[in-house]
C-alpha cells in the first residue's frame, strides 16, 4: 500500500460506535430532571441564559450530526442559523404567524437550502469543504443587507421580534409563568424532541449509512450505500436543525440583525462541537455551555485580555481532554463501575 | 438577664428610630431605586472590548478611568460610582444577555453608553419594558431619540441624519446647480446619513447623480471612486470610517478630480485620515465637527483641552492622544456625571431620565467653542450643533457659526 493511499484512506473523524453516541437511560433522566427543575429556583436572567444554552446546544447537535456522523466539516452553520432566524422573524413580524408554527417552516427552508448546498459540496472533502462552507458564512451577513430584501429583512437595522407570552390556559389553571420561563420550557420541549429524533436517526438505516461513509467512503459505496444521497441528506438535516435553533434564537433574543450571524458564530459552534466531543450527541450540551458561559468567565478574569484568557482555557481543555466532554463522561462511568464491583 | 437584654434592645431600637426620624426630616427628598444607596450609584455599560469593533473598547476604559477619578475626589454628592462594564463583542444576542445581566443580576440604576446601532436596537425594547434608562447610547442612529415611543432611551452624539441635512443645505447654497456623488458605507451609518442628505435636499434631491456603497470587508474602494468621477459630479460626499475615508481622499487626489469634497465626521481625524491620505490631497476638504481634536496644536492653550490632556496624563496613560474614541468616552462620562449632580438625592430611574432631559447649555471640556448640550422633555438629542470646517495646511479650520439641525420634534 502506498503512503498516498494511506493518507486519503485515513478517516478524518475517529470512528464512534453508534451505541456510544447517546447516553444511558439513567443519566439521561438525571440530566432531564435537572433541566426541568432548575428554572423554578433561579432568576429570570439565568433562565434566559439557560434558554440560550439550549438553543446553542441544538445548533451544536446539528453540527455533530454532520461532522460526527457523516464525517463532513462545516464552518458555515452560522448561515443556516441566520436563515432560520430571519425566517421566523419575518413570518412573525410581517406574517403575524404564531411563533411555534414558524419553527417547522424555518426547519424546512433550511433543510432545502442545506440539501442544495450539499450538492456542489459533494465534490469537496476535508479542509476544502470547510473552506466552501466558510465562504457561505462570510457571505451571509452581506446577503442579509441586500437592498432587494430590505423591505423584509430590515436591512442593516435588523428586525425587532415580539416576545411570546405564556399561553393563557396556564394562567387560568392558576400557574404564573413568566415569558422567560415559558420560552425556556418551550425550548426544552423542542430540544428533547430534536434530540430523540436525532438519536433515532443515527440508529436507523440512514444513520448507519452515514457512519459507513464517514469510516470509509469506498467501502460504503461497495456495499451499496448511495454516497452522494446520504452526504447531501446529512447536510440537509444538519441545516434544518440549525435553522430551528436559529428561529428559537430570534424569538429569545427578540431581534435579528446581520451582525448577529457573523463567522464568529460559526466558529463558536465548531468550538462547541469539539469541546463537547465530536460524534457524541449529549456532548452538545457541554459544548454549548462552553460557548455561552466561558466567555463570561474569561471576561471576569480580565476585560482587556478576555480573548487571550478564553484561548488559554480552550488550549487547556484540548490538552487535557482531547475527546471533549465525552472523555470526562466515560471516565466517570468507569469510576462508578469500579465502585459497584467493590 | 433577659430583662436587661430586652431593655437594651428597646433602648437601641428607640435610638435607631429617633435617628431615622431625624434623617427622614433632614433629607426628606432622598429617594432611591434599585442600584442607588447612600454610598453608591451602580451604572451599567456595554462596549465591544473584543470582536470586530474592539477599537471602541477604549471608550469603556476612558469612562472607567473618569469615574475612578470622580470617586477619588469624593464621588458625587458623597456617593461613589460603581461602574460595571461588560463586553458584547458587537454581537446583538450577547448585548441582550449582558443588558439583562446588568439589570436583573447586578441591579444597576441605569445603563449608560451601550455602543453600536445593532446592539442598542436589540436591547431597546427590553430596557423600555423594564423602565430602566438606556442613557446616552454611543451611536448616531436617528432612531435613538424618539422620546414618544421609547421614553427610556436617549442618544448623545449628533444624529447621522443631522449631518446629512447640514451638508445638503451647504451644497444648495454654495453650488445650487451642482451634481452630487455619494460614497457610503453599507451599514446604518451610511444609510442614515444618506437619508438625511435626501431629506435636506428635499425637492432638489435630483442633484444626486450617483450613489456607490462599499462593504467594510472590501480591501480597497478605489474602483467606486473611478466610477463616481465618470458621472461628472462636482460635489462628493464621502460617508466613511477612517480607513476608507483616507483611501477615498487619496484616490480622488490621484484621479485629479477636484469636487467640493464633504467628509463625514466619523472619518475626519487628522491623525488617522487626513495625514495618511496625504496632506496635498486633503487640502480644501470640508467636514463637520462637534469636538476639538486633542492632537491639534491649535487647541494647545484651550482651557478644556488642557484639562483633558491633564486627565490623560494622570488618570488614563493607556490612551492615545490621537484617538478620537478616547475623547468621546471622556465627553460622555462628563455628561453623565452632570446628570447625576443635577439629580442630587433623588436617584430614581424616572428622575435620572428627567434630569437627562433637562440639560441646559452644558459644555463638556472637549466640545468645540459654541457647541452646547441642551435637552428637554421633547428633545432627546443632546448634541445637535455642528460646525463646518475646512482642511487647510495641517489642520481643520472651523468656520461659520454653530449650525443647529433639529430632528423630529
Amino acid at each position: 500500500m502506498s503512503t498516498v493511499q494511506d493518507v486519503t484512506a485515513a478517516p478524518v473523524i475517529d470512528a464512534v460506535p453508534k451505541k456510544a453516541m447517546s447516553l444511558g437511560p439513567l443519566a439521561s433522566l438525571i440530566i432531564l430532571a435537572l433541566l426541568v427543575v432548575t428554572p423554578l429556583f433561579v432568576k429570570n436572567f439565568i433562565i434566559f441564559q439557560m434558554t440560550m444554552w439550549l438553543i446553542y446546544a441544538i445548533a451544536v447537535l446539528a453540527l455533530n450530526i454532520l461532522t460526527g456522523a457523516s464525517g463532513q466539516f462545516s464552518l458555515g452553520q452560522s448561515a443556516f442559523y441566520a436563515l432560520g432566524a430571519y425566517t421566523s422573524a419575518i413570518l412573525m413580524e410581517h406574517g403575524d404567524i404564531n411563533y411555534a408554527l414558524t419553527l417547522p417552516v424555518a426547519g424546512v427552508i433550511c433543510f432545502v437550502a442545506g440539501f442544495l448546498f450539499g450538492l456542489p459540496a459533494l465534490r469537496l472533502s476535508g479542509v476544502y469543504l470547510a473552506l466552501a462552507t466558510f465562504a457561505l458564512a462570510t457571505a451571509m451577513p452581506q446577503l442579509l443587507k441586500l437592498g432587494v430584501f430590505e423591505h423584509w429583512t430590515g436591512g442593516v437595522q435588523g428586525l425587532v421580534v415580539t416576545k411570546p407570552d405564556a399561553p393563557e390556559i396556564l394562567a387560568t389553571l392558576g400557574l404564573k409563568v413568566s415569558q422567560d420561563m415559558w420560552l425556556y420550557y418551550f425550548t426544552l420541549a423542542v430540544s428533547i424532541l430534536i434530540y430523540i429524533l436525532s438519536v433515532n436517526l443515527l440508529k436507523s438505516r440512514s444513520g448507519r449509512a452515514m457512519m459507513a461513509i464517514r469510516d470509509n467512503e469506498i467501502a460504503a459505496s461497495a456495499m451499496g450505500v448511495d454516497v452522494s444521497l446520504y452526504k447531501t441528506l446529512a447536510f440537509g438535516v444538519s441545516a434544518g436543525i440549525t435553522g430551528i435553533a436559529g428561529g428559537l434564537g430570534a424569538i429569545a433574543v427578540q431581534f435579528v440583525a446581520p451582525d448577529g450571524y457573523t463567522i464568529q458564530l460559526a466558529v463558536a459552534l465548531f468550538l462547541g462541537m469539539v469541546v463537547g466531543g465530536v460524534g457524541w450527541l449529549p456532548g452538545s450540551l457541554a459544548g454549548a455551555a462552553f460557548i455561552v458561559f466561558v466567555p463570561n468567565i474569561a471576561e471576569s478574569v480580565s476585560k482587556g485580555l478576555s480573548g487571550a484568557v478564553f484561548g488559554v482555557i480552550l488550549i487547556l481543555i484540548i490538552f487535557l481532554l482531547p475527546h471533549g466532554s465525552r472523555q470526562l463522561a466515560y471516565g466517570a462511568q468507569r469510576l462508578i463501575g469500579k465502585f459497584r464491583k467493590n | 438577664m433577659t430583662i436587661q437584654v430586652s431593655v437594651r434592645i428597646a433602648a437601641l431600637a428607640s435610638v435607631a428610630l429617633a435617628s431615622l426620624a431625624v434623617t427622614d426630616a433632614a433629607f426628606a427628598q432622598k429617594k432611591y431605586d434599585t442600584g442607588a444607596t447612600d454610598t453608591e450609584i451602580k451604572i451599567g455599560n456595554i462596549i465591544p472590548y473584543s470582536g470586530p469593533a474592539s477599537a471602541y473598547g477604549i471608550i469603556g476604559k476612558m469612562e472607567e478611568a473618569y469615574f475612578k477619578m470622580i470617586n477619588e475626589q469624593g464621588g458625587i454628592n458623597g456617593r461613589k460610582i460603581n461602574f460595571i462594564s461588560y463586553d458584547d463583542g458587537y454581537s446583538p444576542p450577547k448585548a441582550v444577555e449582558q443588558a439583562r445581566k446588568l439589570v436583573e443580576s447586578d441591579e444597576v440604576l441605569f445603563v449608560f453608553g451601550p455602543l453600536g446601532t445593532p446592539s442598542n436596537t436589540a436591547i431597546q425594547k427590553y430596557m423600555n419594558a423594564k423602565k430602566v434608562p438606556q442613557l446616552f447610547v454611543a451611536t448616531g442612529a436617528t432612531k435613538f431619540g424618539e422620546y414618544k415611543s421609547f421614553p427610556w432611551t436617549m442618544g448623545w452624539q449628533p444624529a447621522y441624519q443631522s449631518e446629512g441635512q447640514i451638508f445638503a443645505k451647504y451644497a444648495m447654497t454654495e453650488k445650487p446647480d451642482g451634481k452630487i456623488a455619494v460614497l457610503y458605507q453599507n451599514d446604518d451609518l451610511g444609510k442614515d446619513m444618506l437619508k438625511g442628505l435626501k431629506d435636506g435636499l428635499g425637492a432638489k434631491a435630483s442633484m444626486i447623480v450617483a450613489e456607490e456603497s462599499y462593504e467594510v470587508s472590501e480591501p480597497t474602494i478605489e474602483n467606486h471612486l473611478t466610477k463616481l468621477k465618470a458621472t461628472g459630479a462636482d460635489i462628493l460626499l464621502s460617508i466613511s470610517t477612517p480607513k476608507f475615508a483616507a483611501q477615498a481622499i487619496k484616490k480622488v487626489g490621484e484621479l485629479g478630480w477636484k469636487p467640493m469634497y464633504f467628509q463625514s465626521n466619523v472619518g475626519a481625524s487628522v491623525a488617522s485620515v487626513m495625514r495618511p491620505a496625504g496632506l496635498e490631497n486633503s487640502q480644501g476638504v470640508l467636514s463637520l465637527a462637534y469636538v476639538k481634536e486633542a492632537s491639534d496644536p491649535q487647541w494647545a492653550n484651550d482651557e478644556g483641552m488642557k484639562k483633558y490632556l491633564d486627565f490623560l496624563a494622570k488618570h488614563a496613560p493607556f490612551a492615545n492622544v490621537a484617538d478620537s474614541s478616547a475623547e468621546y468616552g471622556y465627553g460622555q462620562a462628563q455628561t453623565v456625571v452632570q446628570v447625576l449632580k443635577q439629580a442630587g438625592d433623588n436617584l430614581t430611574r424616572a428622575n435620572i431620565m428627567k434630569e437627562a432631559a433637562s440639560l441646559k447649555d452644558f459644555v463638556p471640556d472637549t466640545m468645540l467653542p459654541g457647541v452646547k448640550i441642551n435637552t428637554s422633555a421633547t428633545d432627546f438629542y443632546p448634541i445637535e450643533q455642528l460646525r463646518m470646517m475646512r482642511f487647510t495646511g495641517e489642520k481643520w479650520d472651523v468656520f461659520g457659526p454653530p449650525i443647529e439641525s433639529k430632528l423630529g420634534g
